[in-house]
């Protein structure tokens, strides 16, 4: 049923009139999003595509090129202070920062992507984790980056025009998000995604058919840096602050949870991973208000915990969401995504 | 000089941590060929339990100790039991994953359960008072890090060298399925290689607790430490990944007493990508590549 007959139909970005449909529906969906509901919920909707950039650029690099990472949190970091940097103490307008934070996220993942090409598994693991860890240190102890206390965001602006309200942001960043969602699952129709697809497969044969091992690895840490840079620059945004503090490991694992339970090697899956975790992160905060869970598990804190720590119940579910994928679901929600449809495009066998 | 000698002093007590933690990971690693990134957070409840055990149960220190040792080995075995076991022919990345996910679900529990402030971790040991030989002041601290690490790692040697159990742990390590063939329970032989690694970073744990204070967050920086320090040695070398901890404590202190003490805690990276730029596989392990 998904056979394809020339190349022509194996590179078209929409393959079939329901995936055409499916997404002008969507896009359409997005646009009139912000007449349709409230400040906050557009503001969580901004987050969930501000991660699921991120998420898509994670999966370049985890999930097409079968790399490991643990310091896209740094990512995030070089790219939210150099826009807010080259905004505040630069005078670039925004058009060009934003851009141009990405860029230089792409140049220190391409740096990173060096070492990395003599590193495979823990070992990988460590030099990404270290680079985020460095990131943070040397952000939090510097002058010219406002140490511990962060920076103020100025306003994303184009010439005149401002973006202030909820609304305006929201079509700043969401644009960009179906920007690079396209972006992203139009390069990997292309000759450099499926040199990626074979790294990971197999970096041998890959390079037996005459994959530049060392270029295409290390292009996919610069992509997908790039990704996580403009990701970081629109959360400055978003937040209208930036603070080292918060780009700490855990966010790196955050990241790849969100990869890990969207399905690796799925663009789709990774914008799926995004809006469940970051909602479920905002709604775990405040999980005591919740009705019948939240009473209870208050009871459980006052009895056996601690009531005041009731938001660390957060990493708990995060944590256990990562296992049973792991163990029950290894495709994450892009797998159960495949499974439904194909069980009713069988139906009723 | 002075000022020398209290930076090696420092240095080799810190380092010692290192290489406790180091230990731990490098075990785990050569029988399964995960990095356990969940090793820091079950020092920190071990070392929790140790505090619990201390303040609100009034137990004396040494058998609060030897309880919590009994607590890390249980521990150690419930998680692999629990999570490692049922994943059917996971990759690499998914154990990472696994392991990560243990790692939130111990910190979370850690938070709900005694918050983010910060508890002193009472020790029969004084933080100031100690031996002072010409000028320089060894403090009881110190010493006890030390030797407790050294204790601990001679204790390993001499499971592996000569007891059954440790024997038939290295042959796991070396081949799987000769092992098998040689009636080795090897299913049962990794459960009780995670109990053993999280005992020996449930000592690592009670050893840092009193040098920082204990926290949520206490062993997280150790753990990244202990883990470069093992990369340092070579994942699959226990005297590499002693050897690796230990200098990486005496890397760190030296650049923090005579180059700048906020970067102290990076310098431990770098020294990690430069290392693994020139030598892929650690210091005192031979790098093979990997066959099709």
């Amino acid at each position: 049923m998904d056979m394809k007959r020339d190349y022509y139909e194996d590179i078209q970005l929409f393959r079939t009139k329901t995936v055409l449909i499916a997404s002008v529906l969507s896009l359409a969906a997005l646009a009139v999003l912000p007449f349709m509901v409230g400040g906050y919920t557009l503001y969580i909707v901004n987050l969930i595509a501000i991660n699921a950039i991120v998420a898509i650029g994670l999966n370049i690099l985890v999930g097409y090129t079968g790399q490991i990472s643990l310091g896209h949190a740094g990512f995030f970091a070089i790219g939210a202070y150099s826009c807010v940097l080259l905004m505040v103490k630069g005078g670039v307008p925004f058009v060009i920062a934003l851009p141009a934070a990405g860029l230089i996220s792409a140049l220190f993942g391409f740096l990173l992507g060096l070492p990395s090409l003599r590193l495979e598994g823990p070992y990988l693991a460590i030099a990404t984790l270290g680079f985020g860890m460095a990131v943070t240190q040397i952000i939090s102890h510097s002058e010219f980056t406002g140490g511990h206390m962060g920076i103020e965001a100025p306003r994303m602006s184009f010439g005149p025009f401002e973006a202030r309200t909820g609304p305006q942001q929201y079509a700043v960043i969401m644009s960009v998000a179906v920007i690079m969602t396209i972006a992203a699952v139009n390069l990997m129709k292309t000759r450099v995604g499926r040199a990626f697809v074979a790294i990971r497969d197999s970096e041998i044969a890959a390079e037996a058919m005459g994959v530049n091992l060392s270029w295409f690895k290390t292009l996919s840490f610069a992509v997908s840096a790039f990704y996580t840079g403009v990701a970081g620059a629109l959360m400055a945004f978003a937040l209208e602050h930036v603070s080292a503090g918060s780009f700490n490991l855990i966010l790196s694992i955050t990241f790849l949870a969100m990869v890990i339970v969207g399905g690796l090697g799925s663009v789709m899956g990774a914008i799926m991973g995004a809006a469940l975790l970051t909602y479920l992160q905002i709604k775990l905060q405040i999980v005591q208000e919740a009705p019948l869970i939240g009473p209870f598990l208050l009871e459980v804190s006052k009895r056996f915990f601690n009531p005041a720590g009731l938001a660390n119940i957060q990493s708990i579910v995060f944590g256990a969401i990562m296992i049973a994928i792991v163990i029950f679901e290894p495709l994450g929600m892009h797998g159960i995504y495949l499974r439904i449809k194909r069980y009713w495009r069988m139906w009723p066998f | 000089m002075v000022f020398f000698f209290d930076l090696v002093i420092g240095g080799l007590a810190i380092g010692a941590c290192y290489a406790l933690v180091a230990l731990a990971m490098v075990i785990i690693y050569k029988t399964s060929e995960v990095p356990n990134f969940a090793q820091g957070e079950m020092a920190m409840i071990s070392a929790f339990v140790a505090y619990a055990l201390i303040e609100s149960y009034g137990v004396g220190f040494w058998t609060a100790a030897g309880l919590t040792l009994l607590f890390a080995l249980c521990l150690g075995v419930v998680l692999e039991l629990a999570f490692l076991r049922p994943a059917k022919n996971p990759n690499i990345l998914g154990l990472i994953v696994i392991t990560l996910g243990a790692e939130m679900i111990l910190y979370g529990l850690a938070g709900w359960k005694w918050g983010a402030n910060q508890h002193p971790f009472p020790v029969p040991f004084s933080e100031y008072g100690g031996v002072t030989y010409a000028d320089v002041i060894i403090t009881e601290i110190n010493i006890w890090t030390f030797v407790t690490s050294l204790v601990m790692m001679l204790l390993l040697f001499l499971f592996f060298r000569y007891t059954k159990l440790g024997t038939a742990m290295k042959a796991v390590q070396q081949n799987v399925f000769a092992a098998k063939a040689m009636g080795i329970p090897t299913r049962r032989i990794l459960t009780f290689t995670w109990g053993l690694s999280s005992v020996t970073g449930a000592v690592a744990g009670m050893l840092i607790a009193p040098i920082a204070t204990l926290d949520p967050n206490m062993m997280l920086d150790p753990l990244l430490k202990g883990f470069a320090g093992a990369v340092l040695g070579g994942m699959t070398s226990l005297p590499g990944a002693a050897l690796g901890g230990y200098m990486l404590g005496l890397i760190e202190n030296f650049f923090g007493g005579y180059v700048s003490l906020e970067f102290k805690s990076v310098v431990a990276f770098a020294v990690i990508v430069l290392v693994l730029c020139v030598k892929p596989s650690g210091l005192l392990v031979r790098h093979f590549e990997r066959k099709v």
